[in-house]
């Protein structure tokens, strides 16, 4: 079965406000040096899926920087390769006044051109929201396999805490049919199995929803298409049991990104056999521990000047950390500069923001101490 | 069908880098890594974008593979390009003859067919041997002010060293009035970089004339040079001042990834405004665990830390375990050095497993020499490899 892609990259913003005041969902930075995007981009890079459309909102100067031609994912190609999709607004919009997409179909409906067009036999949708390192060929070969209209990629989640407000979730019978999706609300159940937003669906049957859609002025993908079609159409779960992170809130960031110290999340993300994950390359040099400095159980990437202590920290890169300060529990993203003598705990910066000498702040792991873009404190 | 070209790049990479001894016994000096995340040749290629050349020839000869596959189309230094870009030349069957490159002179006069494709003004030579960073575009800018037919970058060295360097006697202006190769007794301290650049036409006719030579050693230094100051043609001396290393040796090599350590390095290579472009594969962030200790490093993605390290320069994906001890060495991509292992002065090449508890290496001191365990070598747990050791992979 040939397959292409399509990547949500605004979806959910409005759970993760502090970051995506400046940037879309995909363009969010994290793990040191990836965005969000990275992930859905790699797992179908790495799943043979050459051909991806990248749906866009608002907001998107920083994800055309961070795609540029795509050649990063290996993407930049004649035939196929990456496709920004920006937003299609008609002026002649027969409703009077026209407006962006608001939901998952709306989007759709505003790329079927781009649907159309494709010859794949299925297309595989995914949010950037979702941070896993999952062979999408697997999910394919079943949805294959079941003669499935729409395989919905579900992972059991075993805590309240994890699961995020209107998360869908997918119960399933031991084939694998679906027979109930629900709306998570809290206090509804503390452990379930939610859909992670990544799908495969036929084309053809996508066409035919989104026609359907059209026709009847549907706007929400599970509540008008899923929900109405449970027992009609052949819908199906495909049960992930490899790592799989949501981030929901900027809580949920810091828990995600600290998860990374832990080995065992970077081997599930990170160092999967022929499944690397790509970001852009920014060509920094290698980071340089001065004399002095103390590191210590830290994810860091390149480019960084370190003389001062940090501990338990995620570091981007180009971050400096100067002489006598010390950092800990912390995020810290592309380019801040930190002076000398600081001193922070659970505190994430944005890209270049700029941490004075003698400067104390601590925020809460349940609560981290945001810092905007390029802000001097 | 070719733009024309103001200035080309020839990039001479055939060398084989001998006195590196197991780190080039399976690839081309120019391809041996350096500094983390680089390999040699990164620093002419980058110095050449970064200085608006956007044609650059890379001539090869020796063990080829690994520099073929890594120059690639030249993506990774934006040089791959419609019209220029990097391309590798490797020695060729021709119609009435077929020869290896038998100088740096000659491997330009056998891709003379290469450079006239752009109709340069201008050639510019360069070798892949060394670590600096250079603005070739004021050298050439220097070249047109003094209407000059070559001209030489030059640095100063200390007069004990000259000796090593072809060194230039200059005038006041600039202007070059004599040139020795390695003399024995140096007049001047003015050392000849390798980095030429001559109008295209003046090579072209020495270059033709030196092949008709049957004595000739066909060699830029031995014999182009100081045939073309013979003859009274305008040479100059183009002086440089920036960092600049020879790393042709197991010493040099092991210095020059010295001087990128600490807070004000030598060697910066934490440069926005003149990045030092590489290959890259993709590799998670580094991670220093809780109990590693790391001081004056450098570290590079993809590497993992559980152990100690001081004083060194680690490559991509490095892994040092627990207990394990780093100290004044440079590791290379993809080692690993097991549990307990101390590595102490060392250079240990890529790819290269150093066994649980094993020792390599002594502490510096005079008289100490650099131990190196070439690339795949494995070093079997506990084993004693002495200072000054070399051993040789088997891929």
């Amino acid at each position: 079965m040939t397959a292409a892609g399509l990547i949500f990259s605004n979806i959910h913003d409005e759970c993760l406000p502090e970051l995506t005041r400046h940037r879309t969902m995909a363009s969010v930075p994290f793990g040191g040096r990836y965005r969000l995007i990275d992930f859905p981009l790699s797992n179908m890079v790495n799943s043979n899926i050459t051909k991806v459309g990248v749906i866009t909102h608002y907001n998107y100067q920083s994800l055309l920087d961070h795609i540029g031609t795509g050649k990063d994912w290996d993407l930049a190609r004649r035939s196929g390769g990456i496709k920004l999709l920006p937003p299609f607004i008609s002026a002649f919009d027969s409703k009077g006044t026209p407006s962006l997409y608001h939901t998952r179909l709306e989007a759709m409906l505003g790329v079927m051109n781009f649907i159309s067009r494709c010859d794949e036999d299925v297309i595989v949708l995914s949010d950037c929201d979702a941070i896993c390192n999952i062979d999408l060929r697997d999910v394919i070969k079943y949805h294959e396999r079941s003669g499935a209209d729409i395989t919905i990629v579900t992972k059991r989640v075993r805590s309240a805490s994890a699961i995020a407000a209107r998360q869908w979730i997918v119960n399933a019978d031991d084939n694998g049919n679906i027979y109930e999706v629900a709306e998570y609300t809290k206090g509804l159940c503390d452990e379930a199995e939610v859909s992670t937003n990544i799908m495969v669906i036929t084309r053809s049957y996508l066409q035919a929803i989104l026609l359907d859609a059209s026709a009847h002025g549907y706007t929400h993908f599970f509540n008008e298409v899923i929900l109405k079609n449970i027992g009609r159409a052949n819908y199906r779960a495909y049960r992930y049991h490899g790592y799989y992170a949501n981030i929901s809130s900027i809580s949920g960031y810091f828990d995600c990104s600290m998860s990374l110290l832990d080995a065992n999340v970077r081997n599930a993300l990170f160092r999967q056999e022929n499944r690397a994950v790509y970001t852009k390359v920014r060509n920094s040099a290698p980071t340089t521990y001065c004399d002095g400095a103390k590191v210590t159980n830290s994810v860091v990437a390149d480019g960084c000047v370190i003389e001062g202590e940090v501990e338990n920290c995620i570091i981007f890169r180009g971050v400096k950390v100067g002489r006598g300060t010390k950092i800990k529990n912390s995020i810290l993203l592309q380019d801040t500069y930190v002076g000398q003598n600081v001193s922070l705990n659970c505190v994430i910066t944005d890209k270049n923001a700029i941490i004075r000498d003698s400067r104390v702040l601590s925020g809460h792991e349940s609560m981290p101490f945001f810092i905007g873009k390029g802000i001097m404190v | 069908m070719y733009k024309k070209k103001e200035c080309v790049a020839m990039l001479l990479a055939g060398g084989q880098g001998s006195r590196l001894y197991a780190l080039t016994s399976k690839l081309a000096k120019p391809a041996v890594l350096f500094g983390g995340k680089y390999r040699i040749i990164d620093f002419p290629l980058s110095n050449c974008v970064n200085s608006g050349i956007d044609t650059v020839g890379v001539l090869t000869q020796y063990q080829p593979l690994l520099l073929n596959d890594y120059i690639g189309n030249g993506l990774p230094w934006d040089l791959d390009r419609n019209y220029g870009g990097v391309k590798i030349l490797p020695p060729y069957q021709g119609k009435d003859r077929a020869d290896w490159y038998r100088g740096t002179a000659n491997a330009i006069y056998q891709n003379i067919q290469f450079i006239k494709q752009y109709d340069p003004e201008y050639v510019l030579i360069l070798s892949g041997d060394h670590i600096y960073k250079m603005d070739y575009a004021a050298m050439l800018a220097a070249h047109k002010r003094n209407n000059a037919d070559c001209t030489i970058a030059v640095i100063d060295v200390p007069i004990e060293e000259a000796s090593r360097f072809g060194i230039m006697s200059v005038n006041d202006d600039g202007s070059v009035w004599k040139f020795s190769e390695k003399p024995k007794n140096p007049d001047s301290t003015k050392a000849s970089m390798g980095i030429y650049i001559f109008n295209t036409k003046k090579l072209l006719s020495y270059l033709e004339e030196d092949e008709k030579n049957p004595n000739s050693e066909n060699d830029f230094g031995k014999n182009i040079i100081p045939a073309m100051l013979g003859a009274g043609e305008r040479m100059f001396a183009y002086p440089f001042s920036g960092y600049w290393k020879d790393v042709g040796t197991i010493k040099s090599l092991w210095e020059a990834n010295m001087d990128m350590l600490g807070a004000d390095p030598a060697l910066v290579l934490n440069d926005d405004k003149w990045r030092i472009y590489a290959r890259h594969y993709a590799q998670a962030p580094q991670f220093i665990s809780k109990d590693a200790e790391i001081s004056n490093c450098s570290i590079t993605e993809g590497c993992e830390i559980y152990g100690k390290v001081k004083n060194s320069v680690l490559g991509v994906g490095v892994r040092v375990l627990e207990g394990a001890e780093v100290v004044d060495s440079v590791i290379m991509s993809g080692a690993t050095i097991d549990k307990n292992a101390v590595v102490k002065y060392s250079i240990v090449d890529s790819f290269a497993y150093v066994g649980e508890g094993a020792t390599l290496g002594a502490d510096r001191a005079e008289g100490v020499e650099v131990a190196v365990v070439g690339a795949g070598v494995n070093v079997a747990a506990g084993e004693n490899v002495p200072q000054g050791a070399m051993l040789y992979g088997e891929w």
